[in-house]
């Protein structure tokens, strides 16, 4: 079973949840930027969360079934449309064989997760299918989709969960559509948060930030307040993880994403929490963007909270279907 | 020992907080945490990496919070679990005869011909030396891998002889080739990619330092000692139509070293 690639869009890629295990090597974690929602949509097709999708970057795909299938997205604000009618994200559709599926350019956001039935079947690397883009290995030739590819798909693990037309059932819409027309990432402070002098930590959670054009998959560069260290000495480089927001002299912060390096030796202002990273893989260039800080023990409550609402969705779906 | 959250699903253990002054050493204990906290099983570690003076802890809080009853106090009992660990393997490590075990010795052909050795000018000059004692210093000298970072399989090699040390370059180069061998600061390093980067080129081995098809990817890991042997033109090409990236039990030539003082 296969899907083709009639138009691969601006940036789209196979990912799943990531790559773990071979950090001491250099190896990122990669995988769906917001793999919350990759997870969301691939139980809406019925597959195991963690099976591969698409992660596709500011639309433009499109594909052509081969065979039957159920699919279903997360993401920014898109127009998704099935032949002639409109998929809404959070939503499973069904696809019949020789239909297309089509992404519009995004109205808010410029990223969205696409699951479908059984997975995208390209070999593991390194245990996992996700595209490593910068050291090109994963996914699906360790590149991006070209127009004209032929992508394989896996076997559903049960029977399509639709036989025909757009799904009913959906899952919550901040869970489906992590945009936010004014974004605000709330954050943990990092170690190196002492580093900073008042005046300069008050600037970072009291005035907006603007995404730079040079943003991508490792991270998003930010302009506004410069963010100047009080002091200057030379760190030793340790590990930085996605999420952390680390400062280069110049003193325009780095909000860093699944891509990233595995250490670097800038400082670690602070961290944008987990649950909070599905928001950030949606900042495009020239989006303006604000923080606020909680507490670890918060960042931990707030993560709980919705893998328990995770898992009463995936009872409450398994229900639906019987 | 400092623990420090790296957000809210990593943390930091950081086992020394100096590494110039003592790197052998450094090293020795870093590596020791690492394997302690490998084999302990801590619930919920996803996954560990060392880097010059730390550790760091990767976790999934949900796999955590199923472990314990303080449910959101993770970090906290995170920490006292891992404080214990490194203790207990401290306190074996100082009844043993010898600290520190033997540790793979790494030989790596390099090429040190003009045309890899772009930077090695700017090198001599600052070492108000020649090219050529350049050389002879590079691939006289023990390396130890302080950290595999960067892109995938970069080596960060402590122990360069003090006279190559080479700021990095003011504008970095765009594309670098896989192989190429540099100086950066006071390491060297080998690029395994091609990938952008700022270090000065003085020379490119043939083997393979990153191959996602094997495990473990990566041809070294930290701690492990190097040393690079001077080759020509010839045998880098004949090299490199070898397989590269030998089996681990194989290929470049190795011996195990003991434990010695610092070598720079």
């Amino acid at each position: 079973m296969s899907v083709i690639v009639t138009r691969a869009g601006f940036l789209t890629s196979v990912q799943d949840l990531g790559r773990s295990g071979f950090r001491e090597f250099g190896v990122s974690s990669g995988g769906g930027l917001d793999s919350f929602g990759l997870r969301v949509a691939n139980l809406l097709v019925g597959n195991h969360e963690g099976a591969a999708g698409l992660e596709i970057t500011l639309g433009g795909l499109q594909l052509r079934f081969e065979d039957e299938h159920v699919v279903a997205w997360c993401g920014g604000e898109f127009d998704v449309s099935i032949g002639s009618t409109q998929l809404p994200s959070g939503h499973a559709g069904h696809v019949q064989a020789g239909e297309r599926l089509k992404f519009g350019r995004p109205q808010i956001g410029c990223r969205a997760w696409l699951a479908v039935s059984g997975g995208i079947d390209v070999p593991a690397v390194l245990g996992s299918r996700s595209t490593d883009l910068r050291a090109q290995f994963g996914g699906f030739e360790g590149r991006t989709l070209r127009d004209g590819d032929e992508l394989p798909l896996g076997i559903s693990p049960g029977s399509l969960p639709l036989a025909t037309g757009i799904s009913m059932w959906t899952a919550p819409h901040d869970w489906v559509s992590a945009v936010m027309p004014k974004p605000v990432l709330r954050f943990v402070r990092g170690v190196d948060w002492k580093r900073f002098n008042a005046s300069t930590l008050r600037r970072l959670t009291t005035e907006a930030f603007t995404v730079s054009p040079d943003s991508d998959r490792m991270g998003v560069r930010l302009k506004g307040p410069e963010l100047k260290r009080a002091d200057e000495s030379d760190l030793i480089s340790e590990a930085v993880a996605p999420g952390t927001i680390q400062v280069p002299p110049n003193g325009k912060p780095i909000l860093l994403l699944g891509d990233c390096q595995t250490i670097g030796g800038y400082p670690k202002i602070v961290h944008v929490i987990t649950v909070d990273l599905g928001i950030a893989a949606q900042l495009r260039a020239g989006d303006r963007v604000r923080f606020s800080e909680v507490a670890l023990i918060d960042a931990h409550r707030l993560l709980l909270k919705r893998e328990r609402e995770f898992e009463r969705f995936r009872i409450g779906l398994s229900l639906q279907r019987t | 020992m400092e623990i420090v959250p790296l957000g809210d699903s990593a943390l930091i253990v950081r086992v020394r907080d100096r590494f110039e002054d003592a790197p052998e050493e450094t090293l020795d204990t870093v590596l020791r945490a690492f394997q302690q906290l490998r084999g302990a099983d801590i619930p919920g570690v996803i996954e560990l990496a060392p880097a010059y003076t730390s550790v760091a802890f990767f976790f999934d809080p949900v796999a955590v919070a199923k472990a314990t009853e303080t449910r959101y106090k993770m970090f906290e009992w995170l920490a006292t679990r891992i404080r214990g660990v490194v203790a207990a393997g401290a306190d074996r490590g100082r009844h043993r005869s010898s600290a520190s075990p033997g540790v793979r010795l790494l030989e790596i052909p390099v090429c040190y011909d003009r045309e890899f050795a772009l930077d090695i000018d700017d090198v001599a000059q600052r070492a108000k030396t020649s090219p050529s004692e350049v050389v002879r210093l590079h691939s006289a000298a023990e390396y130890r891998v302080a950290c595999i970072g960067f892109v995938p399989g970069f080596p960060f090699l402590t122990g360069l002889p003090k006279e190559l040390t080479t700021p990095r370059r003011e504008v970095p180069r765009k594309e670098i080739s896989p192989g190429s061998v540099g100086i950066g600061g006071a390491q060297t390093g080998i690029y395994p990619l091609r990938s952008p980067g700022g270090w000065n080129l003085i020379g490119r081995t043939p083997l393979r330092l990153f191959d996602s098809q094997k495990n473990p990817p990566a041809l070294l890991r930290a701690g492990e000692r190097v040393r690079f042997r001077k080759i020509s033109r010839d045998e880098f090409e004949s090299l490199r139509n070898e397989k590269s990236h030998p089996e681990r039990s194989e290929g470049p030539r190795r011996r195990s070293s003991r434990h010695t003082s610092e070598s720079a």
